[in-house]
């Protein structure tokens, strides 16, 4: 396993009396694509904020390969960041904007050239060097705060919702961009994002957050496959959360009906969630259904039909190619491998709560 | 956004521009071009080269000059101070710097005038602390003096303008690329804000040059700037056409500043307005 080269440990930070981050800790092995993904003022910002200097924690360390960089300005860390709205310098040509970290460090005038077409190159510009910012489109600008970032050779990338003000189109083109750049790059990403799909695309690691505290931390097949609690199954794509009682291992209880699933170790009569994606709800005849229910709504969403279906008194979300008309009665059932448990959150609070790995 | 109202709306401002400022422009520019007789001549706008007119437009050129890097250097860190300021601290502060302006500016000038005179204020209190007394009045420094105080804000907020539209993301980028504080200002910040700069020193520049009043009340009447000669063109010679002459050639050099100004700030960012 490659080392831990960023290890943020009991970060507190508080703006007045808001609480950001409480007692975060985490760590970034090298040559990690890492997510942090969450909705707005989840704090995920203000993490990847504190890694690039820009912030100071109240309490807590950063590490960075070993070496304490808490209170280094920005200027002295080995890593570079990609801004949300670019934050190139209009006064300046596309070379002078690429060359600008390098001139700092007095390199050659040779090196610095070489640098600028390898780094135009890399990221599909060449002969882009002397136009100026302004007369770029926005995937363009994004591409040159790339560029000017990895020219530095920085041991970890920062970026900051990088193709939040793109357009879908270019957005997807870019993700498939950015996993080339980190592969030929050989560098750690660690990338901030409010777009689950975007998170799940291109990472190693998601970190799910929620009003400062750590999710879940794991794969995207583990985040989606196996959320950790209600917030993250809501979280990362649609989801039936439903009220359940585990009876015992391998036996719940929702919507007065008994489900078979393959999960244990809960305890016996215990409440729980339990979370159903979309895509595993079976619609059948009503006979060979596990509960039955009468279909509400139908979207047509291209790839499949998005139905709701009221049954034992929940609104069932359901993604299916085949279409079943509104009004029909319909059985569910879900394979047991499909239902996912999760505890149920002790207190408002504790949904929030930091998740043990 | 044109359309047929927005003719209607601007109306009341063409009919004042029309009478206060288009008429008189031309006024002045046709007593500039013919003599007494109303015969045309390009003498009153050659009056420039005389030797006495010469001199005066020259210390009008350096006291503005000088006041108005006094001003820049004044300015430039107040307006960064004034933009890092939180909102609340910010209205209580900028109210403490545009306090004095909301006074009459004859006032303010008056008011300098009675602390810098021989046995004014600030003498008295030297006096009284056994110091040697300030002798400033009716000097080039008390016109500068006067020049900075009544047109320091006008430098003040273009280049407060410039900062606050300043992305701060774009100063965490050259820090992120390895600028200390000092690089940062002067490759990054300062040559973005230099279009609010160059108004800001525009705004002060021009009406420094073609002040009458500051010299008058500051001077006393010995140090003659380009305004005080074709004041007295106007209310002691009677001379309207010489008058008109030489303020058309001023009107020339802010024509000048004006076109260079806008050169520098193309997009019109710096602008106060």
């Amino acid at each position: 396993m490659p080392n831990k080269l960023i290890d943020l440990v009991n970060i507190t930070k508080s703006y007045g009396d808001h609480v950001v981050l409480d007692d975060l800790n985490l760590y970034i092995r090298e040559n990690e694509f890492l997510t942090l993904l969450g909705p707005s003022g989840c704090g995920k910002t203000t993490t990847l904020r504190l890694i690039g200097g820009f912030e100071q924690p109240d309490v807590g360390q950063i590490m960075l390969d070993g070496k304490d960089i808490t209170n280094l300005p920005p200027n002295k860390r080995q890593l570079n960041t990609v801004f949300q709205k670019y934050a190139l310098f209009t006064h300046m040509t596309i070379a002078e904007n690429i060359a600008f970290g390098l001139k700092l460090k007095d390199k050659s005038k040779a090196y610095i050239d070489d640098k600028i077409k390898y780094a135009l190159k890399l990221v599909n510009l060449d002969g882009y060097e002397n136009r100026k910012p302004d007369s770029l489109s926005g995937g363009q600008q994004q591409r040159i705060a790339i560029a000017r970032a990895i020219v530095n050779e920085p041991k970890i990338l920062l970026l900051d919702e990088p193709l939040g003000a793109l357009d879908l189109k270019l957005r997807q083109d870019m993700q498939y961009e950015l996993i080339r750049l980190k592969n030929e790059l050989g560098i750690t990403f660690i990338y901030v994002t409010h777009d689950q799909e975007e998170a799940l695309t291109m990472s190693d690691t998601i970190v799910v957050m929620n009003q400062g505290y750590i999710q879940q931390i794991g794969t995207p097949e583990d985040i989606y496959n196996e959320p950790e609690n209600a917030f993250v199954a809501d979280f990362i794509g649609e989801s039936n959360i439903i009220d359940a009682v585990m009876l015992e291992d391998r036996l719940v209880s929702f919507l007065d009906t008994k489900w078979q699933c393959v999960d244990e170790g809960f305890g016996n009569n215990t409440p729980v969630d339990v979370v159903i994606r979309p895509e595993d709800v079976v619609l059948c005849k009503p006979e060979e259904g596990t509960i039955t229910g009468e279909v509400t709504h139908v979207i047509f969403k291209g790839v499949h039909y998005e139905m709701e279906v009221m049954a034992g008194g929940y609104e069932w979300l359901v993604h299916s190619t085949v279409m079943h008309p509104v009004g029909e009665k319909v059985g569910i059932s879900v394979d047991p491998f499909n239902i996912q448990i999760m505890h149920k959150p002790e207190s408002e609070d504790e949904e929030v709560a930091y998740i043990e790995e | 956004m044109k359309n047929k109202h927005s003719k209607w709306l601007a109306m009341p401002f063409t009919v004042w521009a029309t009478i206060f400022i288009i008429i008189p422009l031309f006024m002045i520019l046709y007593y500039g071009f013919v003599n007494g007789e109303g015969t045309f001549t390009w003498e009153n706008i050659l009056a420039i080269g005389e030797p006495e007119h010469l001199k005066a437009l020259g210390i009008s050129i350096v006291l503005s000059l000088i006041a108005t890097v006094i001003c820049l250097v004044l300015a430039y860190p107040l307006a960064m101070i004034l933009s890092r300021l939180g909102i609340n601290q910010n209205s209580f502060i900028v109210l403490i710097f545009i306090l004095p302006m909301w006074m009459n500016f004859l006032l303010r000038t008056l008011a300098w005038q009675t602390l810098l005179e021989k046995t004014g204020v600030i003498n008295s209190i030297l006096s009284f602390l056994h110091l040697p007394a300030l002798n400033i009045i009716n000097t080039p420094y008390a016109i500068v003096l006067g020049m900075v105080y009544n047109f320091l804000p006008f430098m003040v907020l273009p280049i407060y303008n410039a900062i606050i539209k300043l992305d701060k993301d774009v100063i965490n980028a050259a820090r992120d690329l390895g600028a200390n504080g000092a690089q940062t200002f002067t490759k990054v910040i300062f040559p973005l804000t230099l279009p609010g700069v160059i108004s800001g020193i525009t705004m002060v520049f021009i009406p420094a040059l073609t002040t009458f009043v500051i010299s008058n009340l500051l001077g006393g009447g010995k140090i003659l700037l380009i305004g005080n000669v074709i004041e007295q063109e106007f209310t002691q010679a009677s001379n309207w056409n010489l008058g008109s002459g030489l303020s058309t050639v001023m009107m020339l050099f802010i024509v000048i500043s004006m076109i260079l100004s806008s050169i520098f700030d193309k997009d019109g960012e710096g602008g106060m307005f």
